[in-house]
Parts: C-alpha cells; sequence; structure tokens
C-alpha cells in the first residue's frame, strides 16, 4: 500500500470534497455530455451566442442543441434571451453567475484530478 | 503487485478522462473566440476591390498617382473590413472590444501602423517600387499572428501574403501590380468566401 505525501493528501480532500458538494455532482452529471460541455465552453470567453452560431460551433442540429440548452437553462446555468430580428426569431444564450462559478468549480476539479493522479 | 498495476490502471483513466475533458473544452473555447471575429463575405467584397484598384495602378501615369490609388484601396478595404466586423459580432450578439475581436484588432494592428510609417519612409526617399512587398509582407504578418488561435484558414491566409510578399521581391518590379492583384485580391477572395461559408459569415 503506497501512503500519499501530504500534498497528494491535500488534493485528494480537495477532491473528495468538490464530489461530495451536491451543486458539485449536479453539474458534473449535466456537463458529462459533450454538447453540454461545449456550451458551457463556448459561453465562458463570449459575452452571449446566438442559437445558429453554437449549432455551427457544436456541429449539431437544431434538435439536440435545443434539447441540452433546455437542460443548462432549467438549472440556471444558462440565461435565454428571444428576440425578433428582421421579423425572424433569435435565440440568444449567455452564462449566469451560477454557470460560470460552477464551470470554473469544475475546471479547478479537473486539474486537481490530473495533479493528484500525476502525483506531484 | 497487481493492486499496484490496478492503482496505476485507474490513475491513468482518471488522468485521460480529465485530459480529455480540458481537451475538448479548450478547442471549443478556441473554435467560438474565432468564430465571430473575421468576416469572410467582407474581405471577400474587398478582394474584389483590390483587382479593381490594380488595374487602375497598372494605368497611373505617375508614382504618386499609382501610390494615391493604393491608399485609396487601403482606405476602402478599411472601411469594409471593420463594417464587416462590426455587423459579424452584432449578428453574433458579441462584443468586439473582448475575446476574439479585441484579439484579433491587437495582433493586425501593430504590423499595420509599421506599414504605414514605412510607406511614409519609402515615399520620403522615393522607393515606390518596395512599398508592394512590404505591404504583402506586413499584412501577411499581421494575419498570421492574429490567426495562431483561430481557425486554421486565417493563419494560412497570412502565410499566403507573406509568402505573396517574397515572390514580388523576386519577380521584376513591373509585376508588383499583378502580385498586389493577386495577394489583395484573389487570396482575399478565396479566403473570404471560405471563411464565410464556414465561419458563420
Amino acid at each position: 500500500m503506497i501512503e500519499p505525501t501530504p500534498l497528494q493528501q491535500e488534493r485528494l480532500q480537495g477532491i473528495a470534497g468538490y464530489l461530495a458538494d451536491d451543486a458539485a455532482a449536479e453539474f458534473d452529471r449535466l456537463i458529462y455530455e459533450r454538447i453540454r460541455l461545449g456550451i458551457m465552453s463556448a459561453l465562458m470567453v463570449n459575452a452571449s451566442l446566438s442559437f445558429g452560431a453554437l449549432k455551427e460551433l457544436l456541429k449539431t442540429s437544431d434538435g439536440n442543441l435545443s434539447t441540452h440548452a433546455r437542460k443548462l437553462e432549467e438549472a440556471k446555468y444558462i440565461g435565454v434571451k428571444k428576440t425578433f430580428e428582421n421579423r425572424v426569431p433569435k435565440t440568444v444564450y449567455r452564462l449566469t453567475e451560477k454557470g460560470r462559478r460552477a464551470f470554473e468549480r469544475y475546471l479547478n476539479h479537473m486539474e486537481a484530478l490530473i495533479k493528484a493522479s500525476r502525483g506531484n | 503487485m497487481n493492486s499496484e498495476y490496478t492503482e496505476t490502471n485507474s490513475s491513468t483513466s482518471v488522468q485521460n478522462h480529465a485530459l480529455g475533458h480540458l481537451g475538448y473544452i479548450r478547442e471549443t473555447i478556441e473554435s467560438s473566440m474565432s468564430f465571430t471575429a473575421i468576416p469572410g463575405r467582407a474581405i471577400a467584397l474587398v478582394g474584389f476591390t483590390a483587382i479593381v484598384a490594380a488595374w487602375f495602378a497598372y494605368q497611373a501615369q505617375t508614382e504618386f498617382q499609382w501610390l494615391m490609388i493604393w491608399l485609396t484601396e487601403a482606405a476602402i478595404a478599411f472601411v469594409m473590413g471593420s463594417y464587416g466586423m462590426i455587423q459579424k459580432a452584432r449578428q453574433a450578439d458579441v462584443s468586439l472590444l473582448r475575446g476574439a475581436g479585441r484579439r484579433f484588432l491587437l495582433s493586425l494592428s501593430p504590423p499595420i501602423a509599421v506599414a504605414a510609417f514605412l510607406t511614409a519612409v519609402f515615399y520620403h526617399h522615393g522607393l515606390f517600387h518596395i512599398m508592394p512587398g512590404m505591404w504583402l509582407l506586413l499584412f501577411g504578418v499581421g494575419v498570421l499572428s492574429a490567426g495562431v488561435f483561430s481557425v486554421r484558414p486565417v493563419p494560412l491566409m497570412g502565410f499566403t501574403f507573406m509568402a505573396c510578399g517574397v515572390l514580388t521581391y523576386v519577380f521584376p518590379a513591373a509585376w508588383s501590380n499583378v502580385m498586389m492583384a493577386i495577394g489583395f485580391g484573389i487570396v482575399l477572395i478565396i479566403f473570404g468566401f471560405i471563411i464565410a461559408k464556414r465561419y458563420g459569415g
């Protein structure tokens, strides 16, 4: 049995804390699907993106994108604004503050996982 | 020994999973950042105006007239390019002052400023014949550096401009209008259409 170093122990505790957190676990479940991870990632670096832009970026169908976007919207990770432009309906998505915080925590968690598994 | 093997395997699997997710996030972020910045249709239109400018420049009576034609074309290209970027950003509902647009402008501005400065210096010394190669090379440097974090056609377009710039110095000076038509005309039209078709306008 290999004893973890104090640094590894600290990281493992951090990961355990993250996994024990209900909000983090909920985010993990949602983000596991690639399209949802893609939507969140794209909205992290763009103030907002239209439905068409996201569809082209993630190379997915209308139905698929709207299903996944709705799940993120229900969890309040993203906000949606529906408007009309030249009488054509336009849907624009933005990341909410809750979504931004959850995504940042998720990134930190992934980073900690990599560091812990590398053991340095 | 077996437990150590299993531990190593599971640790590698976790690491691969995390790396896979982070890789996908980085890829999506990079694509989405470059998605909105470059106006394909607008730069294709600029390409057409550059071919017209090359035709007028070919018929110019004096070197000063020749320079004025290309400076007018540069001003037209600036207006059309800026308008295209603003329109594209508006369609995607993003700000040009952040993310991809900001990075593109910051990367492109220094070489353009250097080109403007060198144009004034060369004009002062009457070195008109070395201006086209310098313009193509510096514009290529700007597009190449702006395109480092962008979609693949952008750095390739920058590299093509630089190659045109080098060839302008290889071929006789009399060919400079042709090289300008190829670089600022045909290259912009081809890459403009590719970007417009594949990257949202």
